[in-house]
């Protein structure tokens, strides 16, 4: 074993116990710990057909893979599926990726801290596997990649280490769909780390369709170089016990620009606690964040933060919120530090219930109360996303479109 | 009621928030006609368009509304709606994510038809505002176009218009002008007309474009005055509402 290995290990241990910085705690005694499994490589269609369905709501798609550039799916802490139909592109289990690339050592606990807190260590300790994906110098992915992470067994953690790299000058768009199987309870742990290099551009499309017995503690950090763009959306409209997420991004190089947009939903019961940071490091960076979040009787804590630390980095951060309903709440926590003079940071937020007199003027025109409710709220949710390709925006409207029937 | 009316209101009392400001009020309008209410700001003119087309912040406290020979007094505003009213808004809220085109298919009903959504959008100069977020960023002039845009896909018998000239430039009063005289079937021979329109005007610039048969002044909540609406407007532009008021006196 390393020196490296050995101190990372050790630093793990150490933490444990470490509660996360934000976010209710989680008991991990609850659950069981699950043994990582070997790659597998099943083929799709012997997943059963009632969990393709569920798989399905969070657009990865496993009955037709023809307009996906590659697709990954791992079922509790077993990968089962590796396939890359791309030239240039790669998709295999993180496992596999550290076989086969001694270099892939210098990217493993990089952008996400090993020892952040007591879920991160638990992903190293209990040695995660997860997908790798990697879009060599100037590849282009034509299709989405696609990734599914599903939690099948009942009372037990599912662990997942994920590493995504985008080359000099390429273009990789990934759609990841995190689900489970039934209702009884479970944790989803996950770190993703993504690098994207000189002029490359990631999007990164995570849709959730968890349970009311679900607990999910993703940890997620991107480091971008220079004219390197990362656009992460991120969308839950459907029930979860508890979530928290704060993913990480580090502008690095000049003019990387950074995009988040969240849509969250929570129902009645869910606690969603996320957010997004950026921290901008060099010269002409840039980040977006736009969150918009619905309570129709659930518990959301909307977090951001921009950090600029050279001049010339502009940031701004929206976070809109409706309570639909007597119950729930939504709490919006922008933050903004400049500690440069020349950084151009700026945030808004709303919460507030659907003006009436927007209601009122769609009914002028005829609509029902309800009907001009589900407008506004449809439209509410729609962000315009700048930079997501036509065929991504169409799949995460469809997600968005197949969760809001259960909201109205 | 009188059968012939399409509009007829009775006694209408209406308050906003407590403050009464329309006092037993009385009006008709026969299907066809194009009639002009005038008056001073604070008067009760958008509080009376508000009201027929029925919005809960206007109570009605004593009186009636009937529609086509029916009681709406008391009806919300989206039956009044699918019922034939339709009302051109003088500010229209901003509706988030909710698009142009959005707005004009709610309007045809049930049809998604994107030629006729096309066409109309052609007609009113706002095809290039299909896609954007219903009254965001648009100028004066072009929410006035949006307002008339969606009534023309509504097609409402009875049209309320409130102040759609104002801020409207010269150039575009005219276009103003001939999308009402379309809505209203004003290019239809007179006895074959059915559609009826109810304007506000602050200014009559509107009268330049459409013509109206009867003119109204509301002033204190009360319709003072009935006429000529062009000798209405001379009076006004003349000697201003301040005579409107004395002669109430008289």
């Amino acid at each position: 074993m390393s020196e490296e290995v050995k101190s990372r290990l050790e630093k793990a241990k150490n933490a444990e116990n470490k509660k996360a910085a934000v976010g209710d705690d989680v008991d991990l005694s609850k659950y069981e710990s699950q043994t990582t499994q070997k790659p597998k490589h099943v083929p799709t269609s012997s997943i059963p057909a009632e969990d393709r369905m569920k798989i399905l709501a969070t657009g990865v798609t496993l009955d037709d893979v023809s307009q996906r550039s590659g697709t990954f799916v791992q079922i509790d802490n077993a990968p089962m599926h590796t396939a890359a139909s791309q030239e240039g592109i790669e998709v295999m289990a993180t496992s596999q990726a550290l076989a086969k690339y001694a270099w892939l050592k210098d990217y493993y606990w990089k952008a996400v801290e090993v020892d952040a807190d007591k879920y991160t260590a638990h992903v190293e300790l209990n040695n995660a596997d997860g997908y790798f994906m990697r879009a060599l110098p100037g590849v282009k992915s034509v299709f989405p990649v696609q990734a599914c992470l599903y939690l099948a067994r009942g009372k037990s953690i599912q662990d997942v280490h994920n590493i995504i790299i985008a080359e000099e000058g390429s273009e990789l768009h990934i759609i990841t769909g995190c689900s489970t199987a039934g209702h009884e309870p479970g944790l989803h742990l996950g770190i993703s780390e993504f690098y994207i290099k000189k002029s490359a551009k990631v999007t990164f499309t995570m849709i959730h369709s968890w349970s009311h017995d679900t607990e999910a503690r993703p940890r997620t950090g991107a480091i971008i170089e220079q004219d390197g763009l990362f656009l992460s959306n991120y969308v839950i409209m459907r029930p979860v016990k508890s979530i928290q997420l704060y993913p990480s991004a580090r502008c690095v190089g000049e003019n990387a620009t950074v995009r988040f947009n969240n849509v969250l939903v929570a129902t009645a019961g869910s606690k969603i606690d996320a957010g997004s940071r950026a921290f901008l490091n060099a010269r002409g960076a840039k980040t977006e964040m736009i969150a918009r979040t619905i309570s129709t009787g659930g518990d959301i804590i909307s977090r951001g933060y921009i950090e600029g630390n050279e001049p010339d980095v502009k940031g701004h951060l929206e976070c809109r919120g409706l309570i639909l309903g007597d119950r729930g709440s939504i709490h919006a926590i922008p933050e903004l530090k400049g500690n440069r003079a020349g950084v151009d940071l700026s945030h808004e937020a709303a919460v507030g219930k659907i003006a009436e007199e927007e209601v009122e003027y769609l009914m002028a025109r005829g609509l029902t109360k309800d009907e001009a409710t589900a407008a506004i709220i449809r439209g509410f949710l729609k962000v315009d996303i700048q930079g997501l390709p036509a065929m991504l925006n169409e799949e995460m409207r469809k997600a968005v479109k197949a969760s809001e029937q259960e909201l109205f | 009621m009188d059968k012939e009316n399409l509009l007829e209101i009775n006694d209408l009392v209406v308050a906003i928030d407590g403050r009464e400001i329309l006092h037993g009020l009385n009006l008709a309008v026969k299907p066809g006609e194009t009639n002009l209410i005038f008056g001073p700001n604070g008067g009760g003119k958008t509080t009376l368009l508000m009201t027929i087309m029925g919005f809960p912040r206007y109570k009605v406290l004593r009186g009636k509304i009937y529609f086509k020979g029916q009681d709406i007094t008391e009806i919300p505003v989206d039956e009044r709606a699918r019922l034939g009213i339709g009302l051109s808004f003088q500010r229209p809220p901003v509706v988030r994510g909710v698009k142009t085109r959005d707005m004009i298919e709610a309007c045809l009903k049930d049809s998604e038809n994107s030629t006729l959504v096309n066409e109309l959008a052609e007609k009113a100069h706002l095809a290039d505002f299909l896609d954007r977020d219903i009254n965001s960023g648009f100028s004066g002039g072009e929410i006035k176009r949006s307002e008339m845009l969606q009534l023309l896909a509504q097609g409402p018998d009875l049209a309320l218009l409130d102040e759609p000239e104002s801020g409207v430039d010269l150039e575009n009063i005219a276009l103003i002008g001939q999308l009402i005289n379309e809505l209203l079937g004003k290019t239809h021979p007179i006895r074959e007309r059915i559609r009826s329109g109810l304007i506000i005007s602050h200014t009559g610039y509107i009268l330049d474009y459409v013509n109206a048969r009867t003119g109204y002044v509301l002033c204190g909540g009360q319709i003072i005055c009935d006429g000529d609406p062009r000798d209405i407007l001379n009076t006004i532009k003349e000697k201003g509402y301040q005579e409107c008021v004395s002669c109430l006196k008289k």
